[in-house]
């Protein structure tokens, strides 16, 4: 860990191929998993890449031997995240590919995700967005945490990092509903970090042209040491029963002010015991 | 049946309404006991026991809630081993998750959140994909550890039980955690919270700055202030009243959406609503093609009057 440290900073940013929450979003087949067309670089994952490039801008940059590796898992068509997650401005990139991911549960993406770290270790810090915009639980960079040991520092509006030596610090905020909390941790960390943390840049051209020359590495479940069993379907601890598409809202009553739809909204909260 | 362990965490001087739902589920399901972090009152204690919890498992170290998650998610897991549950019910804040995610590894067992319904052989009812699915979901392996929304239960009258019995947990916190090192209190609004109100009233772009008519609503209705992203961007209202994909999920009984023209990001967030009201001045605004009663006009006359109009009724 501390050879990695003193050249540079290794930081992992976590990336997911998710259905474009632009279009209509389907459940589908035997298996009631998530259909994947039409899917794009989640949202939520473009402010913790932003936040991996400004801590190795603030730190000396690439010529200081810091890396951001952008890692995802998923068929072939995720590796389509990583590429525009080179194009923003990531070094290197890493795709778990293997049929046997179709259908993980938190727990089986927590723990391939955590194989597919420790396989690129020692790296000094995990970052993700705060949740993905298709299962939108949040519960993998915790479990993320627990299953590499390491710190963990979730929900980051902001993100500052100190060295010391060979070792390094990062000190966060986190917004709650009742609180405002500060939180230290020594390096290597898990931070997941909101949409409040920064403005994500988007890919240039001279981004898009340097992405082509930029390494991509695929990895299979065998190269990171990970038995199709603990992954995929086989390996999640939760099971899909049923899954129904809501019937569409329908339209109900539209009208025109014409200086009585205030009395006329509360008239329709009475109708509705609302009131 | 086997005794549901609830988790209430940092309840301050009275438990939420919310814990008070879980004790509801957990009675149904079995009966409860309960795993307490933060200062444990008389009162407290007391409503425990009467509504039905025989005993309250604590920290043997109140260090646990000095570490992000780690600590807390380390004494659930001790308590889980000590008072083998059939399962775990927690809030469904974003730090509950995260110690029933953590927790769930520890005890390799698997975790659902945002329930709306659990079925007495534990399957979970619960809306995915910004509120388009409804889905039936189980824990196959382990102690389930299932996050749950409010406002999806009454809540049951509290009976005559007794003192329940205090049991001490030690947990060892992991050595590598982070640590929190300040915190600041943020001022009360006396509305409720967004997450537990019944009623909500949201302002976004179209309130272009002045949310007045958008709390003067909300009070007479006795609701919560929320708002879109364009609007919290725009740092007109803290960032903590977003709703939407990005910000909470809400499924009040009335969602009142004000100025908010209800691109799809918004309308995952409020979908679910029971009863859904829209005034906007664009009659084309995509948020007309799910309320129930949609006004096309200026917010700035129609919710004063709507506002007044329920003071008078009231009066």
């Amino acid at each position: 860990m501390e050879d990695a440290s003193q050249a540079g900073l290794d930081i992992v940013v976590l990336v997911k191929h998710v259905p474009d929450a632009q279009f209509d979003r389907h459940i589908g087949g035997e298996d009631r998993t998530t259909v994947r067309e039409e899917s794009i670089l989640s949202e939520l994952d473009e402010y913790a890449l932003e936040a991996a490039l400004q801590i190795v801008e603030a730190h000396g940059g690439e010529a200081a031997g810091h890396r951001v590796t952008a890692v995802t898992m998923g068929p072939p068509a995720a590796a389509s995240a990583v590429k525009k997650a080179l194009q923003i401005g990531a070094h290197a990139g890493v795709h778990l590919s293997d049929e046997a991911l179709a259908g993980s549960d938190a727990a089986g993406t927590s723990r391939a995700l955590a194989a597919v770290v420790s396989h690129l270790g020692p790296v000094d810090l995990v970052l993700t967005g705060m949740a993905s915009t298709d299962g939108e639980t949040s519960l993998v960079p915790a479990q993320l945490a627990e299953r590499l040991d390491l710190p963990q520092v979730t929900f980051a509006s902001s993100l500052e990092l100190e060295q010391h030596g060979s070792t390094w610090s990062l000190t966060a905020r986190r917004d709650g509903d009742v609180y405002s909390e500060t939180v230290e941790a020594t390096l290597p960390a898990v931070v997941s970090v909101t949409d409040q943390i920064n403005e994500p840049r988007y890919p240039n051209f001279k981004g898009i042209m340097a992405a082509k020359k930029k390494p991509l590495t695929t990895l299979s479940l065998q190269d990171v040491g990970v038995d199709a069993s603990e992954v995929g379907l086989a390996g999640s601890w939760t099971s899909v029963l049923t899954a129904d598409p809501r019937p569409p809202r329908s339209q109900g009553t539209i009208i025109s002010d014409e200086g009585d739809a205030g009395i006329r909204i509360v008239d329709f909260l009475a109708a509705q015991k609302l009131l | 049946m086997a005794t549901v362990l609830v988790l209430i965490d940092q309840p301050g001087e009275a438990l939420h309404k919310s814990h008070r739902e879980l004790l509801t589920i957990a009675a149904r399901l079995g009966g409860a006991a309960v795993a307490f972090l933060g200062d444990l009152n008389d009162e407290i204690s007391q409503e425990l026991g009467a509504r039905g919890v025989e005993t309250i498992y604590r920290p043997a170290s109140p260090d646990v809630a000095e570490f992000l998650v780690a600590g807390k998610a380390a004494f659930l897991t001790a308590t889980v081993r000590a008072s083998s549950p059939s399962a775990v019910l927690l809030g469904n804040s974003s730090e509950a998750k995260e110690i029933a995610a953590r927790a769930g590894v520890q005890l390799t067992s698997g975790v659902i959140t945002d329930a709306v319904a659990i079925g007495a052989d534990l399957t979970v009812t619960k809306s995915v994909l910004a509120g388009s699915y409804a889905v039936e979901a189980k824990v196959t392996t382990g102690t389930p550890l299932i996050t749950v929304k409010a406002n999806i239960v009454e809540v049951a009258p509290a009976g005559d039980g007794g003192a329940p019995e205090m049991v001490t947990v030690d947990s060892v916190i992991p050595a590598r955690a982070a640590r929190i090192t300040g915190r600041t209190a943020k001022a009360a609004s006396g509305r409720p919270e967004l997450t537990e109100a019944r009623v909500i009233v949201a302002g976004g772009r179209g309130v272009d700055g002045d949310f007045t008519p958008v709390e003067e609503l909300a009070d007479a209705l006795g609701g919560a202030v929320g708002a879109s992203r364009a609007a919290t961007d725009a740092g007109w209202i803290e960032h903590s009243a977003q709703i939407g994909q990005t910000g909470k999920t809400v499924s009040p009984q009335l969602y009142i959406s004000a100025g908010i023209s209800g691109a799809i990001q918004q309308k995952a967030g409020m979908q679910t609503a029971k009863v859904i009201i829209a005034v906007n001045k664009d009659a084309d605004s995509p948020v007309f093609e799910i309320a129930d009663f949609g006004v096309v006009g200026d917010l700035f006359t129609v919710l004063p009057q709507a506002t007044a109009e329920i003071i008078k009724r009231r009066s």
